[in-house]
C-alpha cells in the first residue's frame, strides 16, 4: 500500500517526485506562495462560476441599474449633458464596489466550514485563501465591467477617451475594486453569518449614492455634501469619469487621480493586513 | 517519552470571557509513537476537539507545552505542519467541485510537482475506492463517501501523523465500517494516527491505545484489552428458560443465588475455565435459550474508572456497545 505511505520522516526528500515539504529558499518560498494564490484564484473563480445565483446577480444587476437610471431617474435629472453620459462611469463603479462586496461573502462560507482550519493546519501562507478570492474579484468585477459598459455604449454612452486615458480608467478600477475586496474579505474574516456578509454588500452599494456619482455633490445638503466630498468613492468617480468623457470646469484631474488612487492603494493595504490578521486570530 | 512522536504535556485550555472562563483542558498528558493508533475517547464536549486544535496548531493552550516530532506546536509551527495533516470534524470539502477536483487542488497546495498531482489523484481515487464517483461533485455524494474523500484529501502530503476527530460521527454502519477499512490501510502503510471518538466500539476496533478524556483530563490510559480487564473478567452468560433452571444452574456452578432467568458465571476467560463452567451446567440437563462469553466492553470500563456513563451519544446508532467484544458461543467452542 505505498500509495498510503508517509514521506520518509528525514531528511525530506522527493520520492515518487512527491515534495511534501517546504522549500529552503526564499525564493523557492515566495514561489510556492504564489503557486498557492493561482490555484486558490482558480477555486475561487470555478465556485464562483457554479452559484449560478451570483453569476446572475453579478451580470444582470448592474445592467438593471444602468438602465433604471438612465430611462427611469435621468430624464428627472439636469447634470448639463446626456445624463448616460454623466452616470455610466458612476454604475460601473457601483456594480464594481458590489460585486467585490460579495467577496465578504464567500470569504464568511470559507471561515465558517471545514476547510479553513485544514488550510491553517497545512504549511501555507495564512492569507492564500483570502488572496485566492480577491484575485477572482478582480477577474469577475472585469467581466461584468465589460457587459455593463458594452450595454452603456448601445444605448448612447460614448466616452470620448484615448488610449492613455482607458489604461487609467481601467487601472484605477482594478485599484477600486482591489480595495473594496480587501475590505469584504476583513469583513467576511469577521462577521459570524451569511447575513452579516451580505450586510456589507448593501452598506458598499450605498456608498456612491452619496457622492458625485449620480448627481454633482453641490445639489447635497450641506452636511452630508461634506461626506461626500471626503468619501473615497468620490475621487474614484471624478478620476475615471474624467478619462472617460472629459473633466468637469475646474477641476484638477492630475490631483484627483492621485488622490483617488492613494484612497484605493491605502484603504486596500490596512484592509489586507486587518484580514490577515482576523485569519490568524478567528477562533 | 523522549520517542514520542506527538507529545502533550499537561495542555490547559480556558474558554469564554474573562470572568465567567470555562476550564475545558486541565492537564492532558498523552504521547502517541510512531506507527501507533492512539484513540481520545469521551462524549461530547469532553475537550477532544480542543486537544486536536492545539496539536494541529490551530489553537495555543493556556498552559503546557506539546510537540511534534519534538517541534513545538506553538513555537516551531512552521516546522510541526509539514508533518501533520488533519481531518476534523467539520468535512474540509468544497461542494461544488468534484470529487477530483478537490483532491487536485489538495496535491497543488501541497506543492507536489504539477505532473505529479495527477498520479498521486489516481492512486487516492483507488486507495479509497472512489475512481467510481471522480466526476461527481461532492455535494452530490453520500455522507461516507464524503469521509473517505475527506480523508483522501489530508493525505496529498503523505503525513508523519494524521490527525482524525470523530470520523465516523453520523455515518450509518456501512459507512462507518467503510471508513475504518481506508483509516487501517493507511495505518498498515505506516502513518501513525491521532483519533478521537466517541464511540466505544470504533476505539476497540482501531486503536492500539486508547485514552479516556473525562472533565479536561485523561482518565484512564491503555490498551482497549488493559483498560477492559482493569473493569473485571469475562464472564460466561446463559440465558434460561425460567428461574427455576436459572436456579438449579447456579446450584451446580456454586453460584450465590440471584433472581431472574440470566446466569452470569465469572471465568478467568481461559478456554479451559469456560468449557468446565459450561460442562457443569449441561451436566444439570436444561437447555438455555441462548449462550454466550461476554467481555467487559469499554463502555463498562468509562463506567468503573470515571463513575459515570459516557452519556447518550456514546455509541453508534443502531448497535449495543457489547456487540463487538463478546465472543459468540461458537468461537470459543471451537
Ligand atoms: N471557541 C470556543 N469558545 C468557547 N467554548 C468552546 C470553544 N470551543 C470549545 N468550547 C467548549 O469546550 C468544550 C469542549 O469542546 P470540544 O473540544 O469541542 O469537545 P469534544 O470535541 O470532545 O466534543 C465544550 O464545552 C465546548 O462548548
Ligand atoms: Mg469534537
Amino acid at each position: 500500500m505505498t500509495a498510503l505511505a508517509p514521506s520518509p520522516a528525514s531528511p525530506p526528500t522527493s520520492r515518487a517526485g512527491v515534495r511534501a515539504n517546504a522549500p529552503a529558499s526564499a525564493l523557492g518560498r515566495a514561489g510556492d506562495a504564489l503557486a498557492d494564490v493561482v490555484t486558490m484564484s482558480g477555486r475561487a473563480l470555478r465556485l464562483a462560476r457554479r452559484d449560478l445565483d451570483s453569476v446572475i446577480t453579478a451580470a444582470v444587476l448592474p445592467v438593471a441599474i444602468l438602465l433604471l437610471f438612465t430611462y427611469v431617474f435621468g430624464g428627472a435629472m439636469d447634470v448639463g449633458g446626456a445624463y448616460v453620459t454623466y452616470a455610466t462611469p458612476g454604475i460601473i463603479l457601483l456594480c464594481a464596489g458590489f460585486g467585490a462586496a460579495s467577496t465578504a461573502m464567500a470569504v464568511e462560507h470559507d471561515m465558517s466550514g471545514g476547510m479553513v482550519d485544514r488550510l491553517r493546519s497545512m504549511p501555507m501562507a495564512p492569507w492564500t485563501m483570502l488572496t485566492g478570492h480577491v484575485a477572482a474579484s478582480l477577474v469577475k468585477n472585469l467581466l461584468t465591467t465589460a457587459i455593463v459598459f458594452g450595454v452603456a455604449v448601445a444605448i448612447g454612452f460614448r466616452p470620448d477617451a484615448s488610449l492613455l486615458d482607458w489604461l487609467g480608467a481601467v487601472g484605477l478600477l482594478l485599484l477600486f475594486v482591489h480595495a473594496i475586496s480587501w475590505s469584504a474579505a476583513f469583513v467576511g474574516v469577521l462577521v459570524r453569518s451569511p447575513d452579516a456578509a451580505n450586510g456589507f454588500t448593501f452598506f458598499v452599494m450605498f456608498l456612491p449614492y452619496v457622492s458625485s456619482a449620480f448627481v454633482p455633490v453641490d445639489t447635497m445638503p450641506t452636511w452630508l455634501r461634506g461626506f461626500a466630498e471626503h468619501q473615497p468613492v468620490t475621487p474614484v468617480i471624478e478620476a475615471v469619469r474624467s478619462l472617460l468623457v472629459g473633466a468637469a470646469p475646474g477641476t484638477d484631474v492630475g490631483a484627483t487621480a492621485l488622490l483617488a488612487v492613494a484612497w484605493c492603494v491605502g484603504l486596500a493595504l490596512v484592509f489586507a493586513v486587518a484580514a490577515a490578521w482576523g485569519f490568524r486570530r478567528r477562533r | 517519552m523522549t520517542d514520542a512522536l506527538v507529545l502533550a504535556e499537561g495542555l490547559r485550555k480556558d474558554f469564554g470571557p474573562p470572568r465567567r472562563r470555562v476550564r475545558v483542558l486541565d492537564g492532558v498528558d498523552l504521547a502517541l509513537h510512531r506507527g501507533e493508533v492512539l484513540a481520545l475517547l469521551g462524549p461530547n464536549g469532553a475537550g477532544k476537539t480542543t486537544t486536536v486544535r492545539i496539536l494541529t496548531t490551530l489553537l495555543r493552550p493556556d498552559g503546557g507545552r506539546a510537540t511534534v516530532a519534538g517541534h513545538d506546536v506553538v513555537r516551531d509551527a512552521a516546522r510541526v505542519r509539514p508533518l501533520i495533516s488533519l481531518t476534523g470534524q467539520q468535512v474540509a470539502l468544497d461542494l461544488k467541485q468534484s470529487v477530483r477536483e478537490n483532491l487536485t487542488m489538495m496535491g497543488r497546495l501541497a506543492h507536489l510537482p504539477r505532473r505529479a498531482v495527477r498520479g498521486r489523484v489516481d492512486e487516492l481515487l483507488a486507495a479509497f475506492d472512489l475512481a467510481g464517483v471522480a466526476d461527481r461533485r461532492a455535494a452530490t455524494c453520500s455522507g461516507g463517501t464524503r469521509r473517505r474523500l475527506d480523508l483522501a484529501a489530508g493525505l496529498l502530503t503523505r503525513p508523519q501523523v494524521l490527525f482524525l476527530d470523530e470520523p465516523t460521527t453520523g455515518l450509518d454502519p456501512r459507512s462507518r465500517q467503510a471508513v475504518w477499512e481506508v483509516v487501517r490501510d493507511v495505518v498498515a502503510a505506516g502513518t501513525s494516527l491521532f483519533l478521537t471518538t466517541q464511540y466505544l466500539e470504533e476505539a476497540d476496533r482501531l486503536a492500539d491505545r486508547v485514552a479516556l478524556v473525562d472533565g479536561g483530563r485523561v482518565a484512564a490510559e491503555g490498551t482497549p484489552a488493559a483498560l477492559k480487564r482493569q473493569v473485571g473478567e469475562a464472564s460466561v452468560e446463559l440465558d434460561l428458560a425460567t428461574a427455576a433452571d436459572a436456579d438449579r444452574v447456579r446450584g451446580a456452578l456454586g453460584l450465590p443465588a440471584a433472581e431472574g432467568a440470566r446466569v452470569l458465571a465469572p471465568t478467568d476467560g481461559s478456554l479451559a475455565h469456560a468449557r468446565a463452567v459450561l460442562d457443569a451446567a449441561a451436566a444439570t440437563g436444561v437447555v438455555p435459550t441462548a449462550w454466550t462469553v461476554r467481555q467487559p466492553t469499554l463502555d463498562d470500563a468509562f463506567l468503573a474508572l470515571t463513575g459515570h456513563r459516557t452519556g447518550a451519544a456514546g455509541r453508534p446508532a443502531g448497535q449495543s456497545a457489547g456487540q463487538s467484544a463478546d465472543l459468540t458461543a461458537k468461537e470459543v467452542a471451537a
